[in-house]
Parts: structure tokens; C-alpha cells; sequence
């Protein structure tokens, strides 16, 4: 199915969850508002014409500016960037879910969205992974704890404020 | 009491005992890797596997957002550093994506027969440390004979033997030297009778296939559910593969090449041994059809290889000439699998305009691979663990990145 | 040899010099052969790797590497783990070492050659060789570690389950021979090879290849090594020793490995007796067809070849395990432990019963049974 015809039908199911629809870019993406990410991802696995069985991959984009010569464009914000596929029909998909870099503004506070390791088995370890280089939290993921880092691990390092800790057990960080 | 989901003949064997917490700790005698299985065990028979991982994570990915695009090749190389090559191709291929550049005729050759070079190098450990996992010495010895011969071979084009940063954005480092080609095709004539050899020692080996054959079976759709690629998937019977299945820039180096996906498909391999069939034991999904999947892909890339050899030959002009140290990117993000020795391998390179990315995203095939430890483990014993985690065929190196 | 000493010292003396003497043989031929074992050990695990192996320690086949390694052992830091029980840890190799050396008191090297001459040697040995497993799952437990205790208990279900099959095998022969005495069933089998036991009939032609395989399970060996298995336990009930005590209970096992052997060819391959009567034509034995009798001197000679004869089945015995180790993959604990309940057992009962109906069908045996007794 070509991306259109997608991100139509999509767009008829969740109609304003759909938040946006990106066709020229080198991969198109759907953009959908994070609460909504777990139902759209059950539908998008299940729809027999979509068959998106396949989770690929799970990527979290900080955008911040930190260097004066690099402007972003748009706000401070974290995009989840979710690639599907389908075995079945051999078409590929990008979903982009955009959040906010701290929940309700207070650093500290992770911003949430829904997990979708019920729909997808092996979004259990990439959720575990963009929660701990990335800090964002998933609601009802069973089992969230830090996969690459140590445990006891504070901060998450691929956010762009982030500052490698001076110190991590005694063993000098910087 | 019987313990569910086991075999009740297997419990006869178990200790009565409490349920004892058994590390397998990030230091192992198996050249996996520093990896950490903690197995929750009663007595022989295991109730859960936990893998833990991050003892390699060197956090290449802030990495790539501090160096350009070519300069984080050698990054790259560090991921599956058993398949160096094929992790090159994976970033200059997503790259190239986002530039829109076609490396030349020339250099797409030079890469098919480069990358599958490095696939046969990389199921030779595979099947070597397997046999090793399972207490069989020698087939180990003859696998890494035959690496030696590529290590040469991979020496010569590029000057290093395990972590090459050879296949660059817009083509490869260098041209091959004179008389490579006729040593690449020796090499291929020699190595032959060695697959023969280690099917003997190892895939027709009766203790073999009573150690492999219908143990951690994976079903298909659990294998999909998990996101398992590459030899995982297919050893379940899955015929995917993203050479032919894939992105069309990936799939078009692949163009006017014949090969088979090794799946087997109604009953059968493409790829057929008169006198061996595939055993009565072995049920589709287990360690044995995984580990199969990856012998006979090496016969396959064999192919492959001979294919690109001519190919290259006749192929007029030169390979290209590498990207600028300090090239801008333009605006964009590109996401691109490549089918890796391992499985799918994914880079996505997300730029601003600048020459060096905003982000530089790495999706390892063994990580989603390994994290199907857990469900294939349940049930079975402690010398099973080994067994399901040698036909996995992981590498920490990608896993942690 | 302690009437020959009582002709000069009193009774006590000459049997303490007696058993020292022999003690002092076995000693050095027993420790001798372990560490030459080592070595050839390496020397065919090369070989079959398609490598060479040690080639620098004493000239071009480096047949002093095994000197190298003891001293290399001897030399290293005594480490006990803190969890470990002090006294049972640093017991266990002995008492592994003990019983594996005790089988050669029974063991006949030759005609006579023999520290003890004992009437029921077969079962002496056979009770002897199972105490080995009381050494390992010592060391296992008093390491203090899982890992430890997991191979100790893995070791102790093998060894002690294939006591039984092999026991089994070892009794046919004694059947058909009629006496459990070591010397007198290696002089039933002189003369040509087709006096040996395995010959007799094919029953237990069959018992051997059983005999060998219980008895590659009972000194765990691979593919029955999963005590030591190196890729899943690190080394099993071995983990926590180094240095001396590791190679004391290394010399225990291939002391094992080469008394099973030498066992398996004095009751099925004939013993010192060869394939050919080369010492009654040379004239160092009695010839049973004249009842000449050598004098006492030649007798001595003949007696010697036929302790090499004996030794050079025993050490081909031993190479084959060593071939079979460094081809075959390892077998998991249930599927040893089926192989000995639902294979080797039945076999070995299924040989026995066999053997006893040729022997009572056959008495003077068939076609095979030109010298010797039956």
C-alpha cells in the first residue's frame, strides 16, 4: 500500500488523534498524539490491509538548543519516532509521537506516553532503552528499569543538557 | 508436583530443592560476550532467564552527534566487530540515503562480494563457537583456519583484520590490489570441502543434533512479535529477508544477483545435501534449523561472491570517491536496514544542515534477538542455556553499542 | 616378593619392603603415565585441530612440556576460597588420588607381576574405582560455590549410575572365565589373538564396545565430561582449584582413564598375552604344547615384554578416549543419564544373559577355542 492511501485510512479511524501527515519527506511519517499512540499501534498491527506486525525500531530525538549555531526548528521537544513494517504486505511506516522535553514544565519530571509493548513484544526492550538514555516514561510497561546503563545510573545521557557525572562511584567521570 | 510447561520425564532428573538464583555472569567462557544471565532455576530444570546487559555500552550514539558522518564509521565497525563490514555498509548506505548519492557500478560490486566475504566470516564464529558452547573442540579450530584466510584477504584491501572502516560514503577506501581477486577466488575453491567438513563434525553429528534439535523452539509469530531477524527468523521458517525484501536503495546493490533465502518453505530448503536430510529430531524453530539457516548461507554467499567477482570485472569506471571529511547534510532524517550476518541491522541519521547529525541512531539485530532469551529458556535445563544462546548468535558489541 | 626378602630380614620387615617397593613402582609408573598422558593429550588434540601442539619444551615435539606444566602447577599461589570448608577442600583431591592409585595394587602387569595377588580382583578394582566419586563431590561441596555443588552432583549421578553397567561388563568375562582372578584370566587368553575373551563369542565381542563406552562415562570423559564442562560451569567441581590440588585430581583422572583401560585389556584383549606367541617361539615362556619351562632369568624377559604389551593396549585404549574427547560434542546429564538407564543396561543384561547360554550351549567354545582353557 503506498503511504497515502495509510496515512488516509489511519486518518479516517482516529480522525484529530492524527495530528499530522508529513508525505515529502524521504520516509513520510504519520504524526499522532501520545495518548492515543496504543490504540492506533493495536489497530495499525491488527487492520488485515495494514498487517504491521513488525516493530522495527524505537528512536527518541531530543531537540534542544544548546549551540548557538545550530537552531532548531519548532520547540524544545522530545519525538519518539516509531518504524513498522508489515511481512504480509511489505510496506513500511513511520509514526512520530512529539513530546514535551519535561512533564508539565517541572524538570525532573519525565514526560509519559503509553507503552505499546502490548502490542509488540520486543517494544518491551526499546522502551526500556529510550527510558534510560532518553528519559521518557511509558505507562504500563511491565517492567521499566534501566537496559544499557547501570542501575543506580542518574540522568539520561542522550538528552542534549546532559552532563557526563563527575563522579560515578568513585571512578572520575570527567 | 509437576513443574509447568516441563516435560515431565525431565523432572524426574531435578534435585527437589528450592528454587535457586544461578549468575552466569558477565565473565563466561563464551566468546559472546560480556553478558549476564541470571537464571532462576529448580534444580536442573530452569524456570526463568534474565538477560542483563550494558557491560559494553560505550554510548557510540552521543558519539555520532559530535563527530560528522564519516567519521563515525570506525563506530560503527565496534558494533558486530565480527561483521565490521556489513555495520560500514549499514551507515553508508543510510547516509548515502539522505544524500541521495548512488555509489558507481563499481563500487557496488566491490561492496556485494566485500559484505558476503564477511558474512561467511561471520557464520564460520558462529557455527565454531556453537560447537565450542556444546563442548566440541574441534570444528572451532577449523572455523577460525578458514577466518584467518578472509582476515588475510580483508588485509589486504583495507589493512586491517577485525575492524576495517572500509566501506565509506560514496564508495570504499580503496580499490582492491592486484591479484586480490584471484586470491578471493582461491580462497573460495579451498573453503568448500571445509563446509563439508564441519557439517560432518557438527550438523550430522548425532550428539549434535541431540543437544540442538528441538530445543528453545521458536515459533514464527513469537519471532515476529519479538522482532527477531536474520537466521532467528528464518530458522523459524519465515522467508524474509531484506536483500531481496528490503528498502529499494538497499536492495538495488542486489540487482542481477541470484541467490536463494535460506527458509525452509513447504517442507523444504532451497539449498539441498544429497544423503543428509534434515533430521527427524529436529523441529522448525529450534537451535538446529537456526544454526542450519547460517551453514547454508555461507554456501550461498559463496555464490554471491563468485557473481560479484565477474560482475566487478566487467564493470567499467572507477569506485567512487569517498564524501568529504566535513560534508554538509542536508535537512532530513533517513531510517535504512541493511540484512547483516546477524540480521537486520538498522541506521537512522536524523541532520539539520550541519555536517555533523542530530542524531545517529543504531538498532542492532541481536538485541532484539536476545531478548527472546527469556521466553525460549522457560523449562528447559541449564545445558540448554548455552545451546539457545549459541544459536541466537549475539554479539555484545551491537547489543550495548 | 616378600618371600624372596624373608629369606634374609624377619616377616614384617620383608613385607613392609615388599609393599614399598611396590609402591614405589606404581608410583612412578602410575604418575609417569598421567603426565606422558598430558602430554600426548595435547600433542592429538593438536593433531585433530590440524595445529601442532607443544613443540619448543625439549627439542622438536616438546615432550618435556608435561615436566614444564607440573612445575608450572607445583609453582602456583595456594588460593582457598573463604566459603570453603578448610579441611574437606583441601582433603578432597587426596582422596581422589588414593583411589584411583589403590586400583593398581590389584592391577597385574604381567605374569605374577602383581603388588597383591588377590583372588577376587576384579571386584576389588571395580569397588576401589568407585570411591573416586566420593573425592569429587567432596571438593565440590566444600568449595562453597553453586557452581561447585552443581558439577559435584552432576558427577556423583554419572559415575555412580554407570558403576552399574560397567560392572555388569566386566562380569561376563569373569563368567565365561570362570574366576575372578586377574592373573589367571590373562593366562587363559595366551598364545594367538583369537584366544582373547573378545574373541569368544560375539557376545562378547559386543560387551566390549559396551565396557568402554560405561567406562569413558565413568571416568568422564567426553562426551560424557559435563563435571568439567567448561562452557556452562567454567569447570564444574574443578572451579575452585588451581595450582597443586587441580593437578593431584588430574592425575587421579588420567590414572582413571589408563587403569579402566588397562582393565579392559587384560579381560577382553588379552592381557600381556600378544596377538602373537612371540615369547614362547623366543622361548621366555612356558610353551604350552611341550611344557618346557624357560629359565628363571628368561622368564623374567618374557614377563617384561609382556608388561609393554599390556601397556601399549592400555595406552591405545587411552588415545582412543582422547580422539573420541576432542571430536564429539558433550552429552546434557538426562540424555547421559538415559543412555545408561535405558541403554547400557539393557545391553549389558542382554549380553549376559547371552554369554551364559553360548557358554552352556558351547562349552568347548566353537571355532576360536584352540589353546588356553574356556
Amino acid at each position: 500500500m503506498e503511504f497515502s492511501e495509510i496515512a488516509k485510512k489511519v486518518s479516517e479511524r482516529f480522525g484529530d488523534q492524527v495530528v499530522g501527515v508529513v508525505a515529502d519527506a524521504i520516509d513520510p511519517w504519520i504524526e499522532v498524539a501520545p495518548p492515543a499512540i496504543a490504540e492506533i499501534a493495536r489497530f495499525l498491527r491488527d487492520e488485515p490491509s495494514l498487517r504491521f506486525q513488525f516493530l522495527h525500531c524505537i528512536t527518541g530525538v531530543d531537540y534542544l538548543q544548546t549551540d548557538p549555531k545550530r537552531k532548531i526548528e519548532g520547540q524544545p521537544r522530545i519525538e519518539l519516532i516509531y518504524h513498522l513494517g508489515s511481512l504480509a504486505h511489505k510496506h513500511r511506516l513511520v509514526v512520530k509521537a512529539v513530546l514535551p522535553r519535561w512533564k508539565d514544565g517541572i524538570e525532573g519530571q519525565l514526560p509519559e506516553i503509553p507503552s505499546v509493548s502490548g502490542v509488540w513484544s520486543t517494544a518491551n526492550w526499546h522502551e526500556r532503552e529510550v527510558y534510560d538514555l532518553m528519559g521518557v516514561r511509558f505507562l504500563g510497561h511491565p517492567d521499566l528499569r534501566r537496559i544499557l546503563c547501570p542501575d543506580d545510573w542518574v540522568g539520561h545521557p542522550l538528552r542534549k543538557d546532559y552532563e557526563m557525572p563527575l563522579e560515578y562511584q568513585g571512578i572520575r567521570g570527567r | 508436583m509437576a513443574v509447568e510447561g516441563v516435560d515431565p520425564e525431565l523432572a524426574e532428573f531435578d534435585v527437589r530443592t528450592d528454587e535457586i538464583l544461578v549468575n552466569m555472569g558477565p565473565q563466561h567462557p563464551s566468546t559472546h560476550g560480556v553478558l549476564r544471565v541470571v537464571l532462576r532455576t529448580d534444580g536442573e530444570i530452569v524456570l526463568d532467564a534474565t538477560p542483563h546487559i550494558g557491560y559494553l555500552h560505550r554510548c557510540a550514539e552521543k558519539i555520532g552527534e559530535n563527530v560528522s558522518a564519516r567519521q563515525w564509521i570506525p563506530y560503527t565497525d565496534r558494533m558486530d566487530y565480527l561483521a565490521g563490514m556489513n555495520m560500514n555498509l549499514g551507515w553508508a548506505l543510510c547516509v548515502e540515503k539522505l544524500l541521495k548519492l548512488e555509489a558507481p557500478e563499481k563500487a557496488r560490486h566491490l561492496r556485494v562480494i566485500i559484505v558476503e566475504l564477511n558474512r561467511i566470516a561471520s557464520h564460520l564464529v558462529a557455527a565454531g563457537t556453537y560447537g565450542l558452547d556444546l563442548g566440541s573442540f574441534t570444528p572451532f579450530m577449523y572455523a577460525f583456519r578458514e577466518r584467518e584466510k578472509i582476515y588475510d584477504l580483508f588485509e589486504l584491501v583495507c589493512g586491517a583484520r577485525l575492524t576495517y572502516s572500509y566501506i565509506t560514503i560514496g564508495g570504499a577506501m580503496a580499490d582492491f590490489p592486484a591479484g586480490w581477486l584471484q586470491r578471493c577466488e582461491r580462497f573460495l575453491t579451498e573453503f568448500e570441502p571445509v563446509i563439508d567438513e564441519l557439517h560432518a563434525v557438527l550438523t550430522d553429528n548425532a550428539i549434535f543434533i541431540r543437544r540442538t534439535a528441538g530445543i528453545g523452539v521458536l515459533p514464527p509469530e513469537v519471532a515476529i512479535d519479538y522482532g527477531c531477524t536474520g537466521p532467528v527468523l528464518r530458522g523459524s521458517g519465515v522467508d524474509w529477508d531484506l536483500r531481496r525484501d528490503g528498502d529499494p536503495w538497499y536492495t538495488r546493490m542486489y540487482d542481477g544477483y541470484e541467490f536463494h533465502v535460506i527458509a525452509q518453505t513447504g517442507g523444504r530448503y532451497p539449498i539441498e545435501r544429497p544423503g543428509h536430510p534434515v533430521p527427524a529430531a529436529a523441529v522448525l524453530g529450534d537451535c538446529w534449523h537456526r544454526y542450519y539457516v547460517r551453514m547454508l548461507e555461507c554456501v550461498e554467499s559463496m555464490r554471491l561472491i563468485r557473481q560479484g567477482i565477474e560482475k566487478y570485472s566487467r564493470a567499467p569506471g572507477g569506485i567512487g570517491e569517498p564524501i568529504k571529511l566535513t560534508q554538509k547534510l542536508p535537512k532530513g532524517e533517513v531510517y535504512l536496514e541493511t540484512e547483516a550476518p546477524k540480521g537486520q541491522m538498522g541506521f537512522m541519521i536524523v541532520s539539520d544542515g550541519a555536517a555533523i547529525p542530530w542524531r545517529a541512531r543504531a538498532r542492532s539485530s541481536s538485541f532484539c534477538n536476545l531478548s527472546v532469551l527469556s521466553e525460549l529458556c522457560r523449562g528447559c535445563l541449564i545445558a540448554d542455556v548455552p545451546a539457545v544462546l549459541g544459536s541466537l548468535d549475539i554479539v555484545l558489541g551491537e547489543i550495548d553499542r | 616378593m616378600a618371600d624372596f626378602f624373608a629369606n634374609w630380614l624377619p616377616n614384617w620387615l620383608a613385607l613392609t619392603l615388599a609393599a614399598l617397593v611396590h609402591v614405589t613402582l606404581i608410583l612412578t609408573l602410575a604418575l609417569t603415565a598421567a603426565a606422558a598422558f598430558t602430554w600426548a593429550e595435547r600433542k592429538v588434540a593438536g593433531r585433530i585441530q590440524d595445529r601442532l601442539g607443544p613443540t619448543r619444551v625439549g627439542g622438536r615435539f616438546g615432550w618435556l612440556q608435561a615436566v614444564a606444566d607440573g612445575l608450572k602447577l607445583v609453582s602456583k599461589e595456594d588460593v582457598v576460597p573463604k566459603n570453603a570448608d578448610p579441611l574437606l577442600f583441601r582433603a578432597a583431591p587426596y582422596v581422589s588420588f588414593c583411589a584411583s592409585f589403590c586400583v593398581y595394587l590389584a592391577m597385574p602387569f604381567a605374569n605374577g607381576w602383581v603388588a597383591q595377588p588377590l583372588d577376587i580382583a576384579v571386584f576389588f578394582i571395580l569397588a576401589v574405582a568407585g570411591l573416586e566419586v566420593l573425592g569429587v563431590i567432596l571438593g565440590g561441596y566444600a568449595s562453597g560455590s553453586k557452581w561447585s555443588l552443581f558439577g559435584a552432583m552432576r558427577e556423583a549421578a554419572q559415575v555412580v549410575s554407570y558403576e552399574v553397567p560397567l560392572a555388569l561388563c566386566a562380569v561376563i568375562p569373569v563368567m565365561v572365565a570362570g574366576t575372578m582372578d586377574l592373573v589367571a584370566i590373562g593366562n587363559m587368553q595366551s598364545g594367538w589373538a583369537w584366544n582373547w575373551l573378545i574373541f569368544h563369542d560375539p557376545f562378547l565381542f559386543a560387551t566390549f564396545f559396551v565396557y568402554f563406552t560405561c567406562a569413558v562415562a565413568s571416568v568422564n570423559r567426553a562426551p560424557f565430561d559435563l563435571a568439567e564442562a567448561e562452557s556452562e560451569l567454567v569447570a564444574g567441581f574443578l572451579t575452585e582449584y588451581s595450582g597443586f590440588r587441580w593437578s593431584v585430581f588430574f592425575m587421579a583422572e588420567y590414572a582413571s582413564m589408563f587403569a579402566v583401560s588397562m582393565l579392559a585389556s587384560i579381560l577382553f584383549l588379552g592381557g600381556w598375552n600378544g596377538p602373537l606367541p612371540i615369547t614362547v617361539w623366543l622361548g621366555l615362556a612356558p610353551n604350552p604344547a611341550t611344557g618346557d619351562a624357560p629359565h628363571a632369568l628368561l622368564a623374567y624377559l618374557g614377563n617384561f615384554l609382556g608388561m609393554v604389551n599390556l601397556l601399549t593396549k592400555a595406552t591405545l585404549g587411552v588415545l582412543v578416549m582422547m580422539w573420541a574427547r576432542w571430536t564429539l560434542p558433550r552429552l546434557r546429564i538426562d540424555q547421559v543419564m538415559t543412555m545408561c538407564l535405558k541403554y547400557c543396561i539393557p545391553l549389558a543384561a542382554a549380553m549376559f544373559v547371552g554369554a551364559m547360554v553360548y557358554a552352556y550351549a558351547f562349552p568347548a567354545g566353537l571355532i576360536f577355542r584352540v589353546g588356553g582353557g574356556g
